[in-house]
């Protein structure tokens, strides 16, 4: 179980997250969508205990974040972050073995390389995987992060926009990729995307913030509709069914 | 293949070692060759502390700053070692206890210098965590006062005074009190085996603050426990032979290129390994090139100074 409860965050006189409340449904793909600035990342770090919340508690299995040891904590919660950048000389299947140092410290036995192995191959990096890090492309080196996470082999996995530097056709794959964590391995899976098409065709359940405060939240269903998205990000958005699946179309509008 | 390579480079410096460990024990022997050995080998255990020290304290600092061209002497603790010999010439003068008795000086400038890194470290620990840079930005301001107050007062000293001060702010392994290398000995070794068994956990950050927590590290704690081992190496070896601070770089550096590898546990050796040859073979020089007309601190400065550029010079073009 995962419970945000009341959670405020802010720097100085601004109020980067304001006293929100979060539902997570266990084994559920949940998406969170909203302007740029309104404190999702932030949320999330403070989730994922990579930075500390001001007042409220957020729960998972039961426990504050902040009790946990963080070396326990690494095994049941894993994030990736936005930005990646990294100066260090390693290789793909390198980056991903750390994957597996909350479990290991460093010593990595059979059953690690099982998942590392696994983990390669849920990301199509498996050719990739002598090849050095800083010689990657962006999407390449987005999908091998996340093949970090995925070998941390947590129950919650947070994201902080998995698509960015992915085009169309990973994009696609890493949402199914996602849908499948759910589906097959029963994690629980918090993203944030800005491309709420993604979030509509992949999610089963979307928040939706907006000036730090939660705007609203429910089943895909619910959340795409005319009325919830227009006031989310004013604009005027169109909504139109293609099998069974509800798009936006916000290109064109002003 | 990479294995291979780097266990030839090892055996390649492990050789180089002994060679020039047996040539400094018995080049130009002239008479009782047991006297020669004895009072040669006494030096050879502080060329290993320092070696060893120096680099592995810049690897560490190195990776937790995430910069290849910082050391640990960033901080102004090389200025504080500087400063502190200065204000007991100008003040206390020549015949000092805490001039004449090396033992003495040792333990006083040792707490010095860790007194004032730990003060530096805590105070932003509590007050600013994880603001690294900030921390280091103070350091070298801090730093750079101590020196231009060194300077103030050098100006004014004695010049004789001066000239026996120089001697002692300028590294050299010539001067090194036998008595004070077991002590050295003990309080380096545990820190150096326990970073050794840490290599590991300081693998993992090198993947940054975010992935570092997110996998588990407490790294606020962790780094806080990391900058103090880090100064007390630093401060061991600058109070035992002088401020050493481009050894443990030109140790690192050479480190990173020759083995191509972000494992700590082979950079440790290997660079601890390259520092101890770069020390050893500039002994060497320095008692029968040069005839002790200078010190290794100089040759260390000279190459080092010139090796900083080149690395400077080269991380700017790459990116």
């Amino acid at each position: 179980m995962m419970e945000v409860k009341r959670v405020t965050k802010s720097y100085g006189e601004s109020i980067v997250v304001n006293n929100v409340s979060l539902p997570i449904e266990k084994g559920k793909l949940t998406a969170c969508i909203g302007p740029n600035g309104a404190g999702k990342s932030t949320l999330l770090e403070m989730v994922s205990r990579l930075i500390p919340q001001d007042t409220g508690d957020i729960y998972i299995d039961g426990n504050e974040v902040k009790t946990w040891k963080r070396g326990d904590f690494a095994k049941r919660l894993s994030v990736l972050k936005q930005t990646n950048q990294m100066n260090v000389r390693l290789t793909v299947r390198e980056l991903v073995s750390f994957g597996r140092f909350p479990y290991t410290k460093g010593r990595l036995n059979a059953h690690c390389h099982e998942m590392i192995n696994e983990s390669l191959e849920y990301l199509g990096l498996t050719a990739l995987q002598e090849r050095y890090i800083d010689t990657l492309s962006g999407g390449q080196l987005q999908r091998a992060l996340i093949a970090m996470v995925l070998c941390q082999d947590t129950d919650y996995i947070l994201l902080d926009e998995p698509l960015n530097n992915l085009d169309m056709s990973f994009g696609v794959q890493m949402m199914k990729t996602l849908r499948r964590l759910v589906d097959e391995l029963g994690k629980t899976v918090i993203t944030i995307v800005h491309d709420i098409n993604f979030a509509a065709s992949y999610a089963d359940n979307i928040v939706a913030m907006k000036d730090g405060k939660l705007f609203a939240s429910g089943t895909v269903d619910e959340m795409i509709n005319k009325t919830v998205l227009d006031d989310l990000y004013d604009m005027d958005v169109k909504i139109i069914e293609s099998n069974g699946t509800k798009y936006c179309l916000y290109y064109t509008t002003n | 293949m990479k294995v291979q390579k780097n266990r030839l480079i090892f055996f390649m410096l492990t050789v180089a070692i002994g060679l020039f460990l047996f040539l400094y024990l018995t080049y130009n022997t002239r008479g009782n060759i047991e006297f020669a050995l004895r009072l040669r080998s006494q030096r050879i255990i502080p060329f290993f502390i320092v070696g060893f020290s120096s680099t592995i304290a810049t690897i560490v600092f190195q990776t937790m700053t995430q910069n290849v061209i910082l050391t640990p002497n960033i901080i102004g603790l090389d200025s504080l070692y500087i400063l502190s010999q200065t204000v007991i010439f100008f003040f206390l003068g020549i015949n000092h206890l805490l001039v004449t008795n090396q033992q003495l000086n040792f333990f006083f400038s040792l707490i010095l210098m860790v007194g004032s890194s730990l003060g530096l470290f805590w105070l932003f620990f509590k007050k600013y965590p994880g603001k690294i840079y900030l921390m280091l930005m103070t350091g070298l301001i801090l730093g750079t006062f101590f020196s231009s107050f060194t300077n103030f007062l050098q100006v004014m000293i004695d010049p004789n005074e001066f000239n026996s001060l120089f001697a002692s702010t300028i590294a050299s392994f010539n001067r090194v009190d036998t008595s004070l290398v077991t002590f050295s000995l003990f309080l380096t070794l545990p820190i150096l085996l326990y970073l050794f068994s840490q290599s590991s956990k300081l693998d993992v950050l090198h993947l940054g603050r975010a992935y570092a927590l997110g996998l588990g590290i407490n790294v606020d704690v962790y780094f806080l426990k990391l900058f103090i081992l880090v100064s007390v190496l630093t401060s061991v070896s600058t109070a035992l032979v002088g401020p050493v601070s481009f050894l443990g770089f030109i140790g690192a550096n050479i480190a990173y290129r020759l083995f191509n590898t972000y494992r700590h546990s082979v950079l440790f050796i290997g660079g601890g390994m390259i520092s101890v040859l770069f020390i050893l073979s500039g002994q060497l020089f320095v008692e029968h090139v040069f005839a002790l007309q200078t010190t290794l601190g100089v040759i260390i400065q000279f190459i080092g100074g010139i090796y900083f550029l080149f690395i400077l010079l080269k991380e700017r073009s790459s990116t």
